[in-house]
């Protein structure tokens, strides 16, 4: 019925979709789940062939499903679980005994695992993630269905590098399936374009898909030299390239909390409303996902978004409200420069500090206010507003539609308010706002007065 | 390393000779030279990526897992080839003198390590499904050897050329005893790299080593993540200065000395770096307090007193979410508190006041003493040392008042240079400082 903040609040980065899922995302859950136990019924059927080995390679796989792992834009994996998974489907000898196992028996294990492995998240009110189990599944039933068959007719075993060939192969066909499922199901909860989220995925998930592969043909070979026992042992590495990318998970979740903290500056000294940076980053970032931007310019965009009120922070007095769309371009322009200004002494934010410095040139291009020394430009740069490139980058053109549109509707839930100040936008556009951008942030608007009406 | 002394030259000298001698002496029948070639492409292939990748706590030194597989599968005179290879490293940093240094260091730890693996009880060769456990033992005591020796070489030119400075040298002591469990670590991946080479070979080395290489691009991703962090945490407690540049700097200086009480007592690192981030953010709350109330001159009202009083808590609004020790939220919202129970926000006394907080005290007030104010010229260390001290027990804690004391002794305080007022901004300073001890703030209505 009208666009609360409840709503928006799930459009962001960090968005909740994946908990309810899209019709996609349901198909894939079921398939899978269908597959786990028509292979769990067929094994139980056709009896477990070495126990001893599927109740290990279960556990570890429980073990991997326990200890995922979070990567960039709110992902998950397993990578000692996907690495032991596709081990198991890839074992060829266990000691100097052959393994026998079928294909189903690798799935049914998989799932079995998985499933013990997922217990522990819900019993402390974590989400279970069933789409990445879902798509892990079947990224590992597609190397079962092709090696143990060929594992079993021994031709395969005879050269070890013809095995390893095979294998790598198989592994990077396997992570292929998960990335392509993983990009299809983010395309569809976070309507993004399917080839913009392939590429986000393979760039998240590329060097920690090669370390698992890597991990899987180990284990696969450690379990042929040494016998069970290695499994365990040979998981070391990986262990230090989980304990790495956690870490680095670790630091990024406080960098990003670090940025808000910045945002939030400016609300606690009364220059903004509270809520207006939040609300503006969320909006922003669907903007920019509607019109296709990859991952990280959307990070760049959502942290520009964030700081983009920092500059009034230098004010003498606060603007009533806070609400830069109503003061003069020059003033705006001022603000824009200081807030570049603050944001440039973090060395790492060189490119949000450009998009923060251009969200007040009006998308036309060269701006209409006098030109002459501007504080804060950097050394080298031009600081004569006719000399600019002509037009300002993307994101600083979402941020300044966006940035209008909050301050003109606030945290108001009125949805008639929202259509005019939309038309208001519309009425700017070609000279102020950028047609395409007041254009998604319109469709954007629309669709969540649908969802929640 | 500059120009180094004859000293260092001697003992250079004689690590070389020692190596020489030890690879010239050893049989050098019996060696599968393409299996040493593998091995030393590998140590060569690892020892060529930079290491210095964080400049804490993350060590990368997975050279070691190539040495130990040479002296499982060829013993100690391959082992010792292999290390030689270091003298080509394909890493830009280190001078002709230091390249033949570490070739023959490697080389001589290396062979000693496989003397050990040895007189452990180990056997040269691939190593088969037979030769687990046992193989165990002797392995670890090869690592053992390989890494203490290698540290006690390189502590040794370290002591050599870094005579003068001897603080940074125990500095070093210290971080030395801390390095080496990551390598044992690399150590036993060399274990692994043998155990394998039964089955794939060479191959062996390229899987194991896979998995590492990405953890590596983890750790510098996670290092580039950690200075943007810092930097950031830098622009928040800068755009707090903005509003005073009488202040500018306070955070940094702050924190510093936060650092320095919280080293001399004793704290943990974890702790140590926790009280840091608390030391520069500590007075972000202050954007919250009205710019008239910091610049009003004269006497306050209540209410005026009661905004500057709530400063801590904005603060903790602030960076609530920031994922720190609780700690260091609690210190940022108590750092007002007196031992005497007469302090903001919560009137905590003694030892209920979180001891992040009363270190912050301490360092806050001792950094605005010795700074210039818009009323009053900075005093001199000494006069703000007798200052904290008169204070001590009653708006202080004594014991960090005396930590820091003795750090200052040691260490020196950087004060800041007299700031000049920027031209044309005559309003941005405050006429008082709510963290100054000596001028206290003055309300109206009580004495």
């Amino acid at each position: 019925m009208s666009v609360s903040r409840d709503r928006l609040a799930t459009t962001g980065l960090q968005t909740r979709s994946h908990r309810a899922g899209g019709h996609g995302q349901r198909l894939l859950v079921a398939a899978s789940g269908l597959l786990a136990v028509g292979c769990i019924a067929q094994s139980v059927a056709t009896g477990v062939v070495a126990a001893r080995s599927a109740i290990a390679f279960a556990a570890l796989i429980a073990l991997g499903e326990l200890l995922r792992l979070n990567l960039p834009g709110d992902r998950e994996a397993a990578p000692i679980g996907t690495a032991c998974a596709l081990a198991y489907a890839l074992l060829i000898r266990v000691g100097s005994s052959p393994a026998r196992h079928s294909a189903f028996q690798v799935v049914a294990v998989t799932a079995v695992g998985m499933a013990l492995g997922v217990l522990p998240h819900l019993a402390v009110g974590r989400p279970a993630r069933t789409a990445g189990m879902a798509s892990r599944l079947l990224a590992v039933a597609c190397t079962a269905f092709v090696f143990r068959p060929l594992a079993g007719t021994g031709n395969i075993v005879r050269h070890w590098w013809a095995a390893l060939a095979v294998m790598t192969v198989l592994v990077t066909v396997a992570w292929l399936v998960d990335v392509v499922i993983a990009a299809c199901t983010r395309a569809d909860t976070l309507r993004g374009r399917l080839w913009v989220t392939f590429t986000d995925e393979l760039r998240v998930q590329g060097l920690l898909g090669v370390a698992v592969g890597a991990s899987a043909l180990l284990i696969a070979f450690a379990a042929e030299a040494m016998g069970l026992v290695a499994v365990a042992v040979f998981l070391a590495p990986l262990l230090v390239t989980q304990v790495a990318f956690r870490r680095y998970a670790g630091i990024r979740a406080t960098y990003l909390q670090t940025v808000r903290a910045l945002a939030r500056v400016t609300e606690i000294g009364g220059y903004v409303e509270t809520g207006h940076a939040d609300r503006v980053s969320r909006l922003a970032v669907a903007v920019g996902r509607e019109l296709g931007m990859a991952e990280p310019e959307l990070l760049e965009l959502q942290y520009a978004a964030l700081v983009h009120d920092i500059g009034q922070l230098s004010l003498q007095d606060p603007i009533p409200g806070g609400a830069t769309v109503l003061v003069s371009p020059e003033d705006q322009r001022r603000i824009a420069e200081l807030g570049a200004e603050v944001i440039q002494q973090a060395t790492m934010l060189d490119s949000v500090a450009e998009i923060v410095r251009r969200q007040s040139d009006p998308c036309g291009g060269t701006s209409r206010c006098p030109s002459g020394p501007l504080p804060g430009t950097a050394p080298g740069e031009d600081t004569d507003a006719g000399e600019r490139p002509a037009r300002p980058p993307l994101s600083s053109r979402i941020i300044r539609a966006v940035n209008a549109f909050d301050d003109l509707v606030g945290s108001s839930a009125d949805p008639a308010r929202a259509a005019a100040v939309l038309d208001r936008l519309r009425l700017d556009t070609s000279a102020e706002y950028d047609p395409a951008v007041v254009a998604a942030l319109g469709r954007i608007i629309t669709r969540l007065s649908v969802v929640s009406g | 390393m500059g120009r180094l002394s004859r000293a260092t030259w001697l003992y250079i000298g004689t690590v070389v000779a020692a190596a020489a001698f030890v690879i010239a002496r050893s049989p050098h029948q019996g060696i599968p030279w393409s299996r040493l070639a593998v091995l030393a492409v590998l140590f060569l292939a690892c020892e060529s990526v930079p290491t210095a990748i964080t400049p804490r706590r993350v060590a990368w030194s997975p050279g070691y897992a190539a040495t130990l597989a040479s002296v499982v599968l060829l013993g100690p005179f391959g082992a010792a080839l292999t290390g030689v290879v270091s003298v080509f490293s394909l890493r830009r940093g280190p001078t002709p003198a230091q390249r033949i240094f570490n070739g023959a260091m490697y080389a001589l730890t290396a062979y000693g390590a496989g003397r050990v693996f040895l007189a452990l009880g180990g056997t040269v060769g691939v190593p088969t499904g037979a030769s687990f456990p046992k193989i165990i033992g002797p392995f670890a005591g090869a690592a053992a050897a390989h890494i203490v020796a290698n540290y006690g070489l390189v502590a040794g030119v370290l002591w050599l050329t870094s005579g003068t400075d001897r603080s940074q040298a125990r500095g070093r002591g210290v971080v030395d005893l801390r390095l080496p469990l990551p390598d044992f670590g690399f150590a036993v991946f060399g274990l692994l790299i043998a155990a394998l080479w039964s089955v794939v070979g060479p191959f062996a080395a390229i899987l194991v080593l896979i998995p590492l290489y990405v953890a590596r691009w983890a750790i510098a991703q996670f290092a580039n993540q950690q200075r943007a962090y810092e930097a950031t945490l830098r622009v928040l407690c800068q755009a707090v200065e903005t509003k005073d540049f009488y202040t500018r700097g306070h955070s940094e200086r702050v924190s510093r000395g936060s650092v320095m009480i919280a080293r001399a007592i004793g704290m943990r690192p974890e702790r140590v770096e926790a009280i840091r981030f608390a030391g520069m953010l500590h007075d972000v709350g202050k954007l919250g307090v009205p710019t008239k109330v910091l610049q009003k001159t004269g006497n306050l009202t209540e209410e005026e007193y009661a905004a500057i009083q709530l400063h801590p808590l904005c603060g903790l609004e602030v960076i609530r979410e920031i994922g720190f020790l609780d700690e260091a939220l609690a210190g940022i919202m108590h750092h007002h508190e007196r031992i005497d129970g007469r302090g903001y926000p919560m009137g905590l006394a003694g030892d209920e006041i979180p001891e992040f907080a009363r270190v912050l005290a301490v360092a806050d007030a001792f950094d605005c003493m010795t700074s210039t104010r818009s009323y009053r010229g900075a005093r001199s260390l000494g006069e703000a040392i007798t200052e904290l001290r008169r204070c001590a027990g009653s708006q202080f804690d004594p014991v960090f008042v005396g930590a820091l004391i003795a750090a200052v002794e040691r260490e020196g305080w950087q004060t800041p240079d007299v700031p000049v007022p920027p031209p044309g901004e005559p309003a941005t300073a405050a006429a008082h400082d709510h963290d100054d001890p000596v001028v206290p703030l003055r309300v109206m209505g009580r004495r």
